[in-house]
């Protein structure tokens, strides 16, 4: 029991800053787990061994296998990213305005959210037994129709092998984020557009794409970042015989396979700050879009 | 035309989808030379290794849903009740998961957390289970922050709050048996995205060396030939049904008011 009277309690709660403490325990959670260890990570690769401010762990990531590394991870991130946009768009603009049944969208929207969080290493196993030496796809092409996808040069375990494995999460999640985007396609300006003579093609050049571009640059972005930093797909399926940024880093951390601690560190600063880009461009495009399609 | 364009894209869409699912089902059942079976389940189900990792990421799982209700529901809520411009901050840390890779994450844990730091959870058993389970909860934090704050935007906060406090409830009772039943379809779909991601998690816990699902199938992956095809499956039932349960709860779920703003 206290002797002081509620309302000399509130007063004394509106002088001090009490509503702060209700987000405290989430203040410090993600202090200890998330700023900390980033800014840690971040705060050595300008390091070096002795603590002092140095720049050589961000030059000695110019090494040609380094530079390989991101290059490869770059290419198939934005490979992958790119596909998934085109084959993702395509779906979903034809469930969503080629006049297909209305019964298909609510099953493909329910299977794209299975499939983009069906990724990491049963995604790598899926591809194995289906695209790998004796999958089911390749088997069935070489004894039946004689395409021996091996000596055309495809490999599961290269560039395009891991490009395809990495669209099965891309073009769902693609689905996903744009279907309500095309939705808010508003069919009047469609009607107004024909009103005014344009063709099919000049309302998806003038009208439709610009509306669209923010968002589709901006899942652009995403899609990227999100193949960035996959890291269990890859090492499930290569093994360590593909070298990208993610494998690499795995292995760094593992085993310093670098032979230099604050490298690694310069290695994983240089993953935030390429998925940091990604990801600042979609929040600018995302808030842009925005305007248009409440 | 058009039409036939809108077909193929979805054929072409669909095949692709089916065949992996095709393949690793297709593989799983071909353990034994000539006919279909399902010695490749038998083995991954028989496997204490198996029964061992499952039943650990299983564990790791419900202790992260748990954590990350009673972080994520309580400050959702406070920051709806009081700090309504803090919102877009707190939106956009609960995001960053998804910007800053989890293998960068799990190695700054590494680095802060050594047995030569200041906490030094990785110098104990108990201590690396605790890390780990933080590490999920990060993850899994855009989705459970999400959904908690779009089922707290469906209830009018304040005046269930008023109405809680005027027959004389405190903060926790409030939270408990009022706040937590309302949002409670918004809280299980975060739960069920939350399984989903930590069964399948493998980077964190390779990297803090702890015996959950994810490595125990990338370690068969490297050795086996059948089992991992089978294991896949077990692996896209799981997913599958966790999305599933989303679908079934979100049924039951309060439709947001009509705006009045």
């Amino acid at each position: 029991m206290t002797t002081q009277t509620p309302t000399a309690t509130k007063s004394i709660m509106s002088r001090l800053p009490l509503n702060w403490l209700g987000v405290a325990p989430f203040a410090v959670f993600v202090t200890l787990f998330l700023f900390l260890p980033t800014m840690n990570i971040v705060i050595g690769a300008f390091q070096n061994p002795a603590g002092e401010f140095t720049l050589a762990n961000i030059q000695g990531l110019n090494t040609p296998s380094i530079i390989s590394a991101y290059w490869i991870s770059i290419k198939i991130s934005l490979a992958s990213a790119i596909l998934g946009c085109l084959v993702g768009f395509s779906v979903a603009a034809a469930v969503t305005l080629g006049g297909l049944p209305r019964w298909i969208r609510s099953p493909l929207l329910t299977f794209s959210g299975v499939a983009s969080n069906f990724a990491g290493v049963p995604l790598a196993f899926a591809f194995l037994a289906t695209l790998g030496p004796i999958g089911l796809v390749t088997v069935f092409l070489r004894t039946q129709i004689g395409i021996d996808l091996r000596s055309l040069g495809f490999n599961l375990l290269s560039f395009w092998g891991l490009t395809v494995t990495y669209l099965f999460f891309q073009i769902p999640l693609m689905i996903l984020i744009i279907t309500p985007a095309l939705d808010g396609l508003k069919r009047e300006w469609r009607e107004a557009a024909s009103i005014l003579g344009a063709t099919g093609f000049q309302y998806w050049r003038l009208v439709a794409f610009p509306i669209l571009f923010p968002s589709l640059l901006g899942t652009l972005a995403l899609l990227f970042a999100n193949s960035f930093g996959a890291v269990a797909t890859a090492i499930a399926l290569t093994g360590s015989s593909l070298n990208i940024v993610p494998i690499l880093l795995f292995a760094q951390i593992r085993g310093d396979v670098l032979g230099d601690p604050h490298l690694g560190y310069a290695l994983a600063f240089g993953m935030i700050v390429v998925t940091g880009i990604a990801n600042t461009i979609y929040i600018w495009l995302r808030a842009r879009s925005e305007r248009w399609l409440k | 035309m058009n039409r036939f364009w809108a077909w193929l894209a979805l054929a072409g869409g669909i095949a692709y989808f089916v065949l992996p699912l095709l393949g690793m089902t297709e593989f799983s059942l071909k353990m034994r030379r000539g006919v279909y079976s399902f010695d490749a389940y038998a083995k991954v189900l028989a496997d204490p290794k198996f029964q061992e990792t499952f039943t650990y990421s299983v564990v790791m799982a419900l202790v992260t849903i748990l954590f990350g209700v009673l972080l994520v529901v309580p400050t959702a809520y406070w920051v709806r009740l009081k700090l309504p411009r803090l919102r877009p901050y707190i939106e956009f840390i609960t995001l960053l998961p998804l910007v800053i890779p989890a293998i960068v994450i799990v190695f700054g844990y590494i680095r802060l957390y050594n047995t030569s730091s200041w906490l030094p959870l990785t110098g104990s058993v108990t201590g690396t289970n605790a890390l780990l389970m933080f590490g999920y909860a990060t993850l899994s934090l855009p989705y459970m922050y999400r959904a908690v704050d779009t089922g707290l935007r469906t209830i009018d906060v304040s005046t269930l709050t008023e109405a809680a406090q005027s027959l004389g409830a405190g903060w926790i009772t409030i939270l408990a048996r009022v706040i937590l039943p309302n949002v409670l379809v918004a809280v299980l779909s975060g739960a069920f995205v939350t399984l989903a991601i930590v069964l399948g998690e493998f980077t964190m816990a390779a990297l803090l060396n702890r015996p959950a699902f994810g490595p125990y199938m990338q370690l068969l992956g490297a050795n086996r030939a059948y089992e991992p095809a089978a294991l896949a499956v077990i692996a896209f039932a799981i997913t599958w049904g966790c999305m599933a349960l989303i679908q079934i709860v979100s049924r039951f779920a309060p439709k947001a008011p009509v705006n009045p703003h």
